[in-house]
């Protein structure tokens, strides 16, 4: 089935950039949206709620795990945290997405050599 | 035990899900307002950023679901949900279906009891009836059996051929047993060696007849059907080596065959060995059914071709005795006809049954094109949701299967009262079916007719759901969502669907009205036809058999029955009363000959043509009502005379003598070297073999003579109807008194198949009356259908087009043209489908065409009557809703605006 939230993403970046995220710090969703698109330099358009079906995924996975608790403005917000597992996948997502960049930064690199 | 897990803890996951985007939504609003944002700004803003928050949380939920059993489910849960929002709706369409799926599924159950699964033998593929056709000898071979087998033909086959791994010959038959309770009279089968083990099937008890039992003066040996040991012995297993008095002999009982266990297409309750004097046996005495088990991988051709080969081997080893000549058959043309065994238990059953099969098929079709009317005009109501759905994300297939999931529960719903329905309807069914329908008391409504139901409830369901689902579900968001609240305009492409199922509904109706009408003329053709008896109603007639061993001597046995006559006639309100070898319709098998007239030449070696020859008492004629219409009948002192006199029909007096008149003092015999005998009387012709064949010719001999075989004692006929006339045939009171009678005259005598002649006709006519109220149901049913339909396609048209309508009359128009043009539509729409409906019936009534008597399948009168009555009942269905258009208040309509 489609998945428009990652319409200008492949697949499972996104889940990358939340694993990546959540293992600086644990964070609730709307803190997490924010945290990306900061870093991305809001280069990456990305809708909002997008990471919502993806947190699911990885909770229902136990990639992440969500804790209750009081956000800074004083709302009821969950906490996500990564998991021990969560971590080794990032890792194993980071290195097999680093091959396939450089491997494309080869195929793309301008012919110098 | 996860997954169970998530079933309970799925509604908590939901909520917080839930909670979590509002608090998102909620802080991003919170951060823009404090950048400087209105509230107002800031929400919608937030809600843009976020995405399509409906499709977020429920791509969010979906990750906690087996996404297509679940969107399945729920699915159902808003079909259903629909049809509980629109009760009337549903209930039209569902009761639509139910009773379109209990008809088929309810003649469904008799096609699959009686043509597809009707043979119970192992292995049946491999079984045959050995049929075979005689064109030379007309009237012997004429009817459905064909030409069957003599004895010495069996020997003949039984011997030589190369085909077959068994084979075997067969009668049915009646007997009296006697010794165990009050006579009875029983249904037998004799059979010779190869019958069994051709058929296949053990016994439950005990042994088959083995080929000992087959010897001429053998020991007596018998079996017993399950029925028959069942009801005599209480199926006691002990009752193997115990005798029985058939016909006054004991015979030794041998084994009991297992339930359901029948002849081909007979029942039966003893079966005794046919034990065939092999030394006696001549060429002649075609009176025999032959079963075979064909050798695996030999074809009906290749058998066929081994009989063939056979016949001058017979012709060569047999003769009729001195004198005569054996390849007199040659002129026969006696040809091989093999026929599957299935073939055989069908019949021409086939045929009709089919036909009523389809007729209601088509019924179904119509309650499809129903159905699908009215889901077309809820959906174009539905637009609106539909197109909101849409724009929020539901994809278009997600809807179309949404449509569909609906409609399928629709046909599944009816399908489950259908079939409800259905176990009412078999019952109807079986208790109105013709009785030559082959094992029409086992159907019932069983797996397989419920796996019918389920299949045709599901297709259907498909079938209504589909056009709707296809036309409406295309994203077209943004027209619909322009018009809410207006009326919307009937888009062009709406009214052309549902103008086509009209058309087909009309059309389709029309076919069963003129087939149910063709059928009706039929049956009051049938009515006007004279069958050779009157006043049915009130002729009582019973079936008794004098067994030699009870009365050997020939004249004696003639004697009793005059005594039974006598018994009988002397009963209160009996007006007359005689015996003959079968009524009309018995459907007993019959005795056909040679008849030679005296003042005829016939050449050498040819055979003249066989009649029909029955067996008559005095005073029958006067008692069945058939007309004498020359001479006059033979006296009981002429019968014990053994006067040689004889009785003919009158179309066989006509093509021998020219007139009835010319054929009385005329003589005839049926062998060379019999005495002739003198015509005294000429008959009416007798419709022998049902109403709707036509009359054979017959001889009617007296039921004592001198042995036409030659020189020997004389002979008397021992197996008789006995026919009485009185107002009180048929009531219980009259039947006892003449059980009583019989039994004064001669105790030991049994009473066999006790009814009324009407009965006998009734039963003889059953085909064409089942066919005529299976198809006239239909046609009732497409008619009705048909005009709801119609009037359904109307009124919406009507209402959708009341702006318009007021428009029109705002200007000007009278209430007359609106009534016209309204009309004019309807008329239209009725007018094609009855032009398309004519074509079709006159294709496909040809189909029918065995099934009627006394009415062409083109007859002009049913097809304009019908086309008329069609029209008229319709344009009344467009009336009403043309004259409600007419009452369209301008202001009214208007002011929807």
């Amino acid at each position: 089935m489609k998945k428009p939230i990652e319409r200008d993403l492949f697949p499972g970046a996104l889940g990358m950039m939340i694993l990546r995220t959540l293992k600086r710090r644990p964070l609730h969703g709307y803190a997490l949206v924010q945290q990306i698109k900061r870093t991305s330099n809001d280069l990456l358009q990305i809708e909002e709620g997008s990471p919502y079906p993806a947190l699911q995924r990885l909770l229902k996975e136990e990639f992440v795990k969500g804790e209750w608790s009081i956000s800074s403005t004083n709302r009821r917000v969950r906490i996500y945290r990564l998991t021990a597992a969560g971590a080794k996948l990032l890792e194993r997502k980071v290195s097999s997405f680093e091959r396939m960049l450089e491997g494309m930064t080869r195929v793309l690199a301008p012919e110098e050599s | 035990m996860s997954w169970l897990k998530q079933l309970f803890v799925r509604r908590r996951l939901y909520r917080e899900l839930s909670e979590e985007v509002q608090a998102h939504l909620d802080e991003k609003v919170e951060e823009l307002v404090a950048e400087g944002m209105s509230r107002e700004e800031a929400m919608q803003s937030a809600r843009r950023e976020f995405g399509n928050v409906g499709l977020i949380t429920e791509d969010s939920r979906e990750v906690w679901r087996w996404p297509s059993v679940e969107d399945f489910f729920l699915d159902i849960r808003h079909g259903l949900r629909a049809l509980c929002h629109n009760p009337i709706f549903t209930t039209v369409a569902l009761l639509t279906i139910a009773i379109g799926i209990a008809a088929n599924t309810a003649v469904f159950s008799v096609v699959n009891g009686v043509l597809l699964k009707p043979l119970h033998y192992p292995k049946a593929e491999e079984l045959v009836a050995l049929h075979q056709v005689a064109p030379g000898a007309e009237g012997l071979a004429d009817f459905e059996n064909g030409l069957l087998l003599s004895p010495s033909m069996y020997f003949t086959y039984a011997e030589h051929n190369r085909t077959f791994q068994s084979l075997g010959v067969w009668i049915t038959g009646t007997a009296n047993a006697t010794g165990l309770a009050e006579p009875e009279q029983v249904r037998t089968v004799a059979v010779s060696n190869g019958v069994f083990e051709s058929l296949g099937v053990p016994p439950a008890v005990g042994r088959w007849l083995s080929p000992a039992d087959q010897l001429p003066n053998g020991p007596r040996r018998v079996m017993l059907s399950y029925g028959y040991w069942q009801r005599r012995f209480g199926g006691e297993q002990g009752v193997i080596g115990r005798s029985i008095i058939v016909d006054s002999r004991a015979r030794e009982i041998v084994g009991v065959m297992p339930q359901g266990f029948r002849f081909v297409d007979s029942d039966f309750d003893l079966a005794a060995p046919l034990a065939f004097d092999r030394g006696k046996a001549i060429l002649a005495g075609f009176g025999f059914h032959g079963t075979a088990r064909l050798k695996p991988g030999t074809t009906i051709a290749e058998a066929n071709t081994d009989l063939a080969r056979m016949l001058p081997i017979w012709m060569d080893s047999w003769s009729n005795g001195p004198g005569t000549d054996s390849h007199i058959y040659e002129k026969w043309n006696i040809t091989p006809m093999i026929r599957p065994l299935k073939q055989e238990v069908i019949g021409n059953v086939g045929e009709f049954l089919w036909v009523v099969m389809g007729t209601i098929g088509v019924v179904m079709l119509i309650a499809c094109a129903n159905v699908t009317n009215l889901l077309l005009v809820r959906v174009e109501a539905r637009q609106q949701e539909l197109a909101v759905r849409t724009a929020l994300g539901a994809s278009w297939m997600r809807i179309v299967r949404g449509l569909l999931v609906e409609s399928v529960l629709l046909g599944l719903l009816g399908g489950v009262v259908g079939v409800g329905l259905a176990y009412a309807g078999v019952r109807f069914l079986v208790a109105i079916g013709p009785s030559n329908l082959p094992r029409l008391n086992e159907i019932v409504v069983d797996a397989s007719t419920l796996g019918f139901a389920f299949v045709l409830s599901v297709l259907s369901g498909l079938l209504f759901g589909l056009i709707p689902a296809l036309k409406y579900a295309r994203p077209r968001a943004s027209s619909a969502l322009r018009s809410v609240g207006r009326t919307i305009s009937l888009s062009r492409e709406g009214h052309r669907a549902r103008n086509l199922l009209v058309v087909g509904q009309v059309a389709m109706a029309l076919v069963l009205l003129v087939s149910a009408g063709l059928m009706i003329r039929t049956f009051s053709a049938l009515q006007k036809v004279d069958p050779g008896f009157s006043d049915p109603r009130h002729l009582q007639v019973m079936r008794i058999s004098i067994p030699d061993s009870l009365v050997a001597e020939p004249a004696r046995v003639t004697r009793t029955q005059n005594a039974v006559l006598d018994k009988l006639a002397a009963i209160r309100g009996v007006k007359s009363v005689g015996f003959i070898s079968e009524m009309p319709m018995e459907g007993f098998d019959s005795a056909w000959d040679q008849i030679y007239a005296q003042d005829k030449v016939y050449a050498d070696n040819t055979i003249p043509p066989l009649r029909l020859y029955k067996y008559i008492s005095p005073g029958l004629l006067l008692t069945a009502g058939t007309r004498l219409v020359a001479g006059r009948e033979m006296t009981w002192s002429e019968l014990y005379g053994l006067e040689s006199k004889v009785m003919v029909s009158e179309n066989l007096a006509r093509e021998m003598w020219g007139t009835p008149p010319a054929a009385i003092g005329k003589y005839l015999r049926e062998f060379p070297w019999m005495p002739w005998l003198e015509v005294i009387g000429v008959v009416q012709d007798v419709r022998e073999k049902g109403v709707q064949e036509t009359a054979p010719e017959i001889v009617y001999w007296p039921p004592l003579m001198e042995n036409p075989f030659g020189p020997g004692p004389t002979q008397a006929v021992r197996t008789v109807t006995f026919a009485i006339r009185s107002e009180r045939a048929g009531t219980e009171s009259f039947v006892n008194e003449v059980r009583e009678a019989v039994w004064s005259a001669n105790s030991n005598l049994p009473l066999a198949s006790v009814r009324t002649m009407q009965e006998v006709y009734d039963k003889s006519v059953a085909r064409t009356s089942f066919t005529l109220v299976m198809l006239g149901l239909a046609g009732i049913m497409a008619l009705a259908l048909g005009i709801i339909g119609i009037y359904g396609v109307m009124s919406y048209t009507v209402s959708q087009r009341q702006r318009e309508i007021g428009i029109r009359l705002a200007l000007g128009a009278q209430s007359g043209d609106v009534l016209q043009m309204v009309l004019r539509q309807g008329t239209v729409l009725v007018l094609v489908g009855v032009a398309i409906g004519i074509g079709a019936a006159l294709g496909l009534t040809r189909l029918m065409s065995n099934l009627l008597y006394g009415v062409t399948s083109h007859d002009p009168l049913t097809y304009i009557g019908f086309a008329a009555l069609l029209i008229l009942v319709a344009l009344l269905a467009c009336y009403i809703p043309a004259r409600r258009a007419t009452l369209v208040d301008p202001m009214v309509a208007l002011r929807y605006e």
